[in-house]
């Protein structure tokens, strides 16, 4: 009976073990990647299905960076609710889904944050008809909110800081706020401001709804996976690393060939032509290549995705590169 | 070897033995249930316990009718907030659910071809659409009403729009304790006349008009009070400031699309129950009562109500448990109630998901148990009583 009882627990330990991400990843042939359930932008699907946004282009390069092949991954729409019990199970291998990174969600969650790919803050969204002008003269206005978000708790804290009242209706999606805040069911729609640019581009007539001016908190966005498998964590870490150094390094999409013979080490670095860093990650040698060659630099992606040209109008501000007035920083390629 | 086939072929050793063996594998499976459990939230390094419930909870919950709710109360309070509305929406669904249900049942049984057409197409329909797409059909069209500021007005007090039903609320001054207290009175000693009376009409076969002197007590008396201490109650009307109505009483298009859907969709059940119910009474009996004299509705009454409730009870406690658990769809409309409040934005800002959960199944389980041993008490009540 003990050998039995020793028998039947070992293997269900032995099926709670997991392998590293990157083997299964590898054995699967794609990627899982968690995503929104549609945030203009960020991750949505475009005119003819594909998703697309700067969240998208996360996943993509991760996928890129593994495989060389932006087209091996599969996107898993999450909710605010769902998404860090789908990353905990297993279901997805990483998120990237406008996921604030806090001392909490990092520790207590067992989470690890491997960087930061927007940095965004939480802002108001009103109707322009109701005449305020900032978020302080919104005493007693019934307030649109996604629950499960840190944009919950700053909202609590800004109202009692500030000593006036609200009412919070809490809603699940995106997509649901948007319903509540046309139909008048509530008067604010609170969320990132990213957010809240995405949301007003959807509106049928944008110049009827209004962005406060009032940033009320830091909203660190970034991609994330499960604590404890630093390998895995390294690959989307400097996957998003390599986006940004390449924009630093002024290598895009388009002369990202010509880049090669560059005399630039650091480039030579980045793009496989020196060194051994691919296979320090376990990837092939061009990984960072493939990752500017099929999806472009963090400039390419910002610009197409979310950039002044886009609907979302959202300039660079704090996402520039640190030696452009932003704080957008990328440790070295050595 | 025989002394053992021996053992085996005694009946009551054997099913000790199977019973033994049956607890004990489910013990065992439990056991590593909830080990493996334990193993893996360690090894993805989730915290657990139960500490989270003392910290402050840092969000707001708009709709707590009972409790002044802040955002630096902790998760326990959440949890209470919670408990109470899903109580609330329970108890207003149940009762309302219980009128409608025993009115369409009746209905259906009436000799009116266009009010049975009707109830019967109402149950079929409601009965064959699933609960969840009636409360979000319930909660779009009252999103539809107008703005807040183009509310509809009635009396210059009530106002509605898609922020809900706004109304005076009263407010209760000093010696208003005395009416209440009257009320009560009034209701006790009526208990109290009705069974006198019905003592005497055993006794004597006199009859006394229980009804009207119960009226007088419960309405009239604490009425006459309330005038002598001089109208020691005023009301808090709702006016238009700013963003919203302030004051008054409001009753949001959450709750309402819960207790409408769940009203709604449970009566139908109760209906058919209710018609299986008084159908289950054999016609001997309607037969014979009415040639004792009896008029319609005593018939019904005395006669067909008595007897058709113990077919009725037990298949309403079980609508009544269905209702209460149903109400935590209140979710898909964000009605504050245990599932949403506690079970959903709790879990989901402290991450402790198996501890939330277990508490609110275990809540869940708690009421129904609850709903079952009452209904099992009154059900016991109405059984037929050998003498």
């Amino acid at each position: 009976m003990k050998k039995l009882l020793s028998i039947l627990a070992v293997s269900v330990f032995a099926f709670a073990a997991n392998a590293g991400t990157l083997d299964d990843v590898k054995n699967r042939g794609f990627l899982k990647c968690g995503v929104t359930t549609g945030l203009a932008g960020f991750a949505a699907p475009d005119d003819s299905g594909e998703w697309a946004g700067l969240d998208a282009d996360m996943c993509r390069a991760v996928a890129v960076a593994v495989f060389g092949d932006r087209s091996k991954v599969e996107f898993i729409t999450t909710t605010g609710k769902s998404r860090f019990p789908t990353l905990a199970s297993g279901e997805v291998d990483m998120l990237a889904r406008n996921t604030t990174w806090t001392i909490s969600r990092d520790v207590n969650l067992g989470f690890e944050f491997v960087g930061v790919n927007f940095y965004d803050g939480q802002g108001f969204m009103i109707p322009s008809s109701l005449g305020v002008s900032s978020a302080t003269e919104l005493d007693g206005a019934t307030v649109c909110i996604q629950t499960g978000t840190t944009t919950e708790l700053n909202l609590a804290d800004f109202f009692r800081l500030n000593g006036i009242s609200y009412e919070a209706l809490p809603i699940e999606t995106n997509d649901e706020g948007k319903e509540n805040l046309f139909a008048g069911r509530c008067d604010v729609y609170t969320t990132d401001a990213s957010g809240l640019s995405s949301t007003r581009a959807a509106a049928a007539d944008p110049s009827k709804w209004l962005v406060l001016p009032e940033i009320i908190s830091k909203e660190p966005l970034g991609p994330l996976v499960r604590h404890g498998d630093h390998q895995w964590g390294d690959v989307v870490r400097w996957s998003l690393n390599a986006m940004i150094i390449a924009e630093e390094l002024g290598i895009t999409s388009e002369n990202v060939d010509a880049s090669k013979g560059s005399n630039v080490p650091e480039v030579l670095r980045l793009l496989g032509v020196e060194g051994s860093y691919g296979e320090m990650l376990e990837l092939a040698p061009d990984w960072a290549y493939q990752i500017i060659k099929q999806i472009g630099n963090y400039s390419e992606s910002y610009e197409a995705n979310v950039g002044p040209d886009t609907p979302l109008e959202i300039a660079r501000g704090l996402n520039a590169l640190w030696t452009q007035g932003g704080i957008l920083y990328a440790p070295p390629f050595r | 070897m025989r002394s053992k086939l021996n053992f085996f072929s005694d009946e009551k050793f054997r099913s000790i033995f199977f019973q033994t063996l049956v607890i004990g594998l489910f013990a065992l499976g439990i056991f590593f249930i909830v080990q493996t459990t334990a193993y893996n939230l360690e090894k993805r390094n989730i915290a657990t316990g139960w500490r989270f419930l003392t910290d402050p909870a840092g969000f707001d919950i708009s709709f707590s009718p009972f409790i002044d709710f802040k955002s630096t109360d902790t998760h326990l309070d959440v949890y209470f907030v919670g408990v109470l509305n899903t109580l609330l929406v329970s108890v207003c669904g149940c009762i309302a659910a219980t009128i409608l249900g025993f009115l369409v049942g009746i209905i259906r049984l009436s000799s009116n071809w266009l009010l049975v057409r009707v109830a019967y197409i109402y149950v079929e329909f409601t009965r064959n659409v699933p609960l969840l797409l009636q409360i979000i059909l319930w909660y779009s069209i009252l999103i539809q009403l107008p703005r807040v500021k183009q509310s509809l007005e009635f009396l210059d007090v009530f106002f509605i729009s898609n922020r809900g039903i706004y109304s005076p609320r009263p407010v209760f001054e000093t010696g208003f304790s005395y009416v209440f207290i009257s009320i009560i009175l009034a209701f006790i000693s009526s208990f109290f006349i009705r069974r006198w009376a019905k003592k005497r009409q055993d006794d004597t076969g006199k009859q006394f008009p229980v009804l009207s002197s119960a009226f007088g007590l419960i309405i009239i008396v604490p009425l006459i009070l309330y005038f002598i201490i001089g109208s020691p109650l005023s009301f808090d009307y709702p006016a238009l400031k700013g963003f919203n109505f302030k004051g008054g009483m409001v009753i949001r298009p959450e709750f309402i699309a819960m207790f409408l859907a769940l009203t709604i969709y449970t009566a139908a059940f109760i209906s058919e129950t209710v018609r299986s119910g008084i159908l289950s009474v054999t016609k001997g009996q309607r037969e014979a009562s009415a040639s004792l004299g009896l008029k319609k509705s005593w018939i019904m009454r005395l006669i067909i109500i008595p007897q058709a409730l113990r077919v009725i009870v037990p298949p309403l406690t079980s609508q009544y448990l269905n209702l209460t658990k149903n109400s935590s769809l209140g979710i898909a409309v964000g009605y504050a109630d245990l599932v949403h409040g506690f079970g959903g934005i709790s879990l989901n800002q402290t991450g402790q998901a198996i501890e939330c959960m277990v508490i609110v199944m275990a809540t869940y389980l708690t009421i129904s148990l609850t709903i079952s041993v009452f209904m099992n008490i009154y059900n016991r009540s109405i059984q037929f009583k050998e003498k």
